[in-house]
């Protein structure tokens, strides 16, 4: 077997279940609040369909609606969690955090209510681990920390991420979920599109393999750069997925758009993306992936 | 003047009133001529006043002044032989982004920009430069064009931003936008980029991934729009000249964070007022940074790029001392 050639890593990562991650954010229920209709989040309500559905259970559906397979958000744990064989990961720069650059009023505030409520520094969390036995660098935004938005420390992360996998020659997988570029850090936000196409032009290069995985919500600033950057494109079925603010357009065409306006579907339809992936389907196939790629770099 | 700043109205309502003095001096034969030394005196204090310590939003109408020098002017200004080159080879031709080849002080040069119009009719035709998906291709065509010929590319950006439209989504303007970061991080040719007016978020970054990036005196430069940012972050657009301070868009502050190179000066009372003088002003220091970037090889070149943007951001990592 081909992957056979590559390098088996020894599992020196901690695993982690669904509890790991419950206890590693300090609660023991989803942050998700508007879904969190139910006290004491004993039970989820889609937000989709209306379907009640036991947390538990949701939790170990991967947080997929039973009903109408509606893609919950998930964050940055839970992931890696359900991406990485085993669970286990190995994470980089955990503490890395947000500085307040623009000196911006009540920014330093809104940062540490972010980080109290997700138990999380910032909207991005990387790491290594192994994908159907390949080794893989894996960045995870969390749309529950910050609605994910890029900030320096988000730029930063995906950076040194991006470096590590072209060091090590291992594949870069990044899952998107942002609002956008993070409007207090100014025009340090705009640049960190640059700095991260900057690190991920050097993969290009070097022929090293990125997959981009569009999730709710992919858009602004990071649907504009490193989302629509992979050599291959996925996205979750549903996912918002679009560079200007739906309000936004409206205004500016003076009409109403169309429901499926900015889906995952509407991305696939008109050539931005790769292939649809249902959640369930993710690891297999970006085993899949890899294996096609060689384990995911040129030999060299 | 419909193109007057408000700002500025003391200052034109002096010198219309020594014009006056001088031409009722000239028709009645009396001589006011202490009287017109006087008042151009306190001309020349008011409007020192008045340009001196421009305000972020009152900078921010100078960037979006109608009359405002735009790339095809600086373009005409300071190159011979312009061609204009159209297409992106694949959907259409965008008049958001001009672009084409040109010889700058002899040498050839590729030269792509933000176009804004005139007039409403030409601001329809050019969306008041906001581009759509294949503007940006465009450009990218004209960036791989330039590298496989060893020409250095020249931006001018002046955008409010990427048209905001269902053709932009549809036509993948986030892929396009993404895709000229990236190839623009390792095109093997010196890129340098000046922001002209509008700096507008990722639409202006997709013609701002360069070697030597620098800002007009009274240039903006952001992550969004002061009325964008105002709505968003006070839920009231009004609120937009707040939000111009606020969001720090000014070429002194975007300098001060080491985000551009330099920061080109301006005629008193902002470009439109000079063209020539401000053509003449971007030109020395668009030949001063070619210069020095010509001599480095290409691949040193791309690496110097990538550590420029590398470098920009700030956060705090507890596990690094200095």
């Amino acid at each position: 077997m081909l992957k056979d050639i590559f390098h088996k890593r020894k599992p020196r990562y901690a695993t982690l279940t669904s509890q790991d991650v419950a206890e590693r954010l300090g609660r023991t229920k989803p942050v998700d609040s508007p879904e969190v209709a139910v006290p004491e989040g004993l039970m989820t309500k889609c937000k989709n369909c209306g379907e009640m559905t036991f947390t538990k259970e949701l939790e170990k559906n991967q947080r997929i609606c039973p009903k109408c397979d509606y893609h919950y958000p998930m964050n940055a744990l839970e992931r890696m969690a359900a991406t990485l064989d085993e669970g286990r990961f190995f994470e980089f720069d955990k503490e890395l955090a947000a500085a307040d650059p623009l000196n911006f009023p009540d920014y330093p505030a809104k940062i540490e209510r972010e980080q109290k409520k997700t138990g999380t520094k910032e909207a991005v969390a990387t790491g290594e681990g192994t994908i159907g036995g390949y080794p893989v660098v894996v960045g995870v935004m969390d749309s529950t920390h910050f609605i994910g938005s890029m900030g320096s420390a988000v730029g930063e992360k995906l950076a040194r991420a991006a470096e590590y996998a072209l060091a090590k020659r291992y594949p870069l997988i990044v899952f998107t979920a942002s609002g956008g570029a993070r409007m207090q850090e100014g025009i340090f936000s705009l640049m960190q599109m640059a700095k991260v196409s900057a690190a991920l032009s050097k993969l290009d290069e070097a022929g090293i393999l990125y997959i981009a995985i569009n999730t709710y919500p992919t858009t602004g600033g990071v649907s504009a750069s490193f989302a629509m950057q992979g050599d291959i494109n996925l996205a979750e079925p549903g996912a918002l997925i679009g560079f200007a603010g739906r309000r936004i357009i409206e205004q500016t065409i003076r009409q109403k758009l169309p429901d499926d306006f900015q889906t995952a579907e509407f991305a696939l339809k008109h050539g931005m993306i790769d292939r649809i992936v249902h959640r369930r389907e993710m690891r297999t196939e970006l085993t899949t992936l890899l294996e096609l790629h060689g384990g995911g770099s040129r030999g060299e | 003047m419909a193109n007057d700043l408000m700002f500025e109205k003391p200052l034109l309502e002096l010198q219309k009133k020594i014009e006056e003095l001088r031409k009722f001096s000239q028709d009645s034969n009396l001589d006011f001529t202490d009287e017109i030394a006087k008042l151009e005196a306190k001309a020349k204090t008011l409007a020192a006043n008045i340009y001196g310590e421009l305000t972020p939003w009152q900078r921010t109408h100078m960037a979006r002044h109608s009359e405002r020098p735009t790339t095809l002017d600086y373009i005409k200004g300071m190159c011979t032989d312009f061609l204009e080159l159209h297409g992106d080879r694949n959907f259409g031709d965008d008049a958001a982004i001009v672009g084409g080849i040109a010889k700058l002080n002899g040498i050839p040069v590729t030269v792509i920009g933000h176009q804004k119009g005139r007039d409403t009719k030409e601001n329809i035709a050019r969306r008041w430069g906001m581009p759509f998906p294949e503007g940006y291709r465009k450009a990218l065509r004209l960036m791989k064009q330039a590298e496989k010929f060893g020409r250095p590319v020249i931006c001018f950006i002046d955008t409010p931003g990427a048209y905001p439209g269902i053709e932009s989504e549809e036509r993948g303007v986030s892929e396009a936008i993404a895709r000229n970061l990236i190839e623009m991080a390792k095109l093997k040719t010196p890129i340098i980029s000046f922001v002209t007016g509008e700096g507008g978020s990722g639409g202006a970054l997709a013609l701002g991934v360069a070697d030597r990036v620098y800002m007009l005196e009274n240039s903006i430069y952001g992550v969004i729009s002061p009325e964008g940012a105002a709505a968003l972050l006070w839920k009231d657009a009004a609120q937009a000249q707040r939000a111009a301070e606020t969001m720090k868009i000014t070429a002194n502050h975007i300098y001060e964070f080491g985000v551009v190179d330099g920061v080109v000066p301006e005629p008193q009372g902002g470009a439109h007022k000079d063209l020539d003088a401000t053509v003449a002003n971007v030109k020395e220091v668009l030949v001063a940074a070619l210069d020095s970037v010509r001599e480095i090889p290409h691949d040193v070149l791309v690496e110097q790029r990538y550590q420029k943007f590398r470098k920009m951001g700030h956060y705090t990592d507890p596990t690094q001392h200095e």
